[in-house]
């Protein structure tokens, strides 16, 4: 999932001061997960900066409501009216939240309240880690289901770099080095076998250093008259 | 014009915390505040919203009061009170509210002297920083 994290509050005081109407919109999808941006989160953002605009004086008028995937139109189109009618929406999503609704409302501001972090699970309550960085080209079936990309520091593709040392990585010595858990997960598998591969050099044309990805299921869209037809209805 | 008594809300687990203000109230031990107590099921139950929200709603200073950390009747309900109490005292620095207007507080249900103390504590804070805003309820 998205990992999110809120942004520090000073911050987030700044860039909402100087607007009188303010609706804070969180997410019930990964950021409501990672405990950055759902319902609760939105409901003490909204209570913190009231209590600061007490001590301040301010006057500002502070609503905070949910959507169930806000970067999803049509569940953003479920709040179209309380966007519209304010001076300012604070989205509580990761950054494709608040950029849908920068897309679907152009002429309105929309900040983001959370910094848009990884792609991570939780390892346990309330600490999560980050297992992919959406490459474009996965090969974890051939290291043991360990990302090298993500989780090595150098994202090494032919074993580890001659930084590591007692399975841990030389950037950070608290960090395990992938490809340590890479030659254990193997070694469990009986695949042993698969370390001496050499691996090619990456093609990265399929990761981000291309510009913008726009991944297409011809199946799934809309023919036009399709298109008309659901604008029909609408 | 009488002097403006601090307003002060206590979260009270209803095993420990609750009992302690009970026996010091039977003691005859008087507070001079206006103290509202909130009865909660365990100090594990207080979230961070409502603490905010008592600060919204016009408290000066805001306590929590649970059971002693290794003697919880739910054994770690008063250890995730702190955790929160922590978490939103963070907040508060983070918009430039005094930290200090929120504290976590543990006692024994037999142990009639310290509620008053927490109160006198709290009363203090709140008579040094005076109301947030500096003014009554907005």
């Amino acid at each position: 999932m998205i990992v999110a994290k809120r942004k520090p509050l000073g911050e987030i005081v700044e860039m909402t001061a100087p607007y009188k109407k303010v609706t804070v919109i969180g997410c019930r999808s990964c950021v409501a997960i990672c405990l950055a941006g759902g319902e609760k989160e939105v409901k003490m953002l909204v209570s913190a900066l009231k209590v600061r605009n007490k001590k301040e004086g301010r006057k500002q008028d502070l609503e905070g409501l949910v959507v169930e995937r806000q970067c999803e139109k049509e569940w953003v189109k479920e709040v179209e009216d309380k966007i519209l009618g304010s001076d300012l929406v604070l989205s509580m999503a990761c950054s494709l939240g608040a950029q849908t609704i920068g897309d679907m409302y152009p002429e309105r501001l929309c900040f983001p309240a959370l910094n848009t972090g990884m792609f991570g699970v939780p390892e346990e309550q309330g600490v999560w880690s980050e297992k992919c960085v959406g490459c474009g080209n996965c090969v974890i079936h051939t290291t043991g289901g360990i990302c090298p990309i993500a989780r090595c520091a150098k994202s090494m593709l032919n074993g580890p770099c001659g930084g590591s040392a007692n399975r841990k990585c030389e950037v950070n010595l608290e960090v395990d080095c992938a490809w340590a858990a890479i030659y254990d997960r193997l070694k469990l598998q009986n695949r042993l076998d698969l370390i001496e591969k050499v691996t090619p050099a990456k093609d990265w044309s399929t990761s981000h250093s291309g510009g913008r990805r726009v991944y297409v299921r011809e199946d799934a869209k809309l023919t036009p008259h399709q298109k008309k037809g659901k604008e029909a209805v609408q | 014009m009488a002097e403006r008594k601090p307003k002060i809300v206590g979260f009270c687990c209803e095993r420990h915390g609750m009992d302690a203000a009970v026996l010091s109230a039977r003691s005859g031990k008087q507070t001079d505040a206006s103290v509202r107590l909130v009865q909660v099921p365990c100090t594990g139950r207080v979230d961070g919203i409502h603490l905010l929200k008592a600060f919204e709603d016009g408290a000066d200073a805001v306590f929590v009061l649970g059971c002693l950390e290794k003697n919880c009747y739910y054994d770690t309900g008063s250890i995730e009170g702190r955790k929160r109490v922590n978490y939103v005292k963070q907040m508060l620095t983070e918009v430039g509210i005094e930290n200090e207007r929120l504290e976590m507080f543990n006692a024994a249900s037999t142990n009639a002297w310290a509620y008053p103390e927490i109160v006198s504590k709290m009363v203090q804070v709140a008579k040094k920083l005076g109301p947030i805003g500096g003014g009554e309820k907005q």
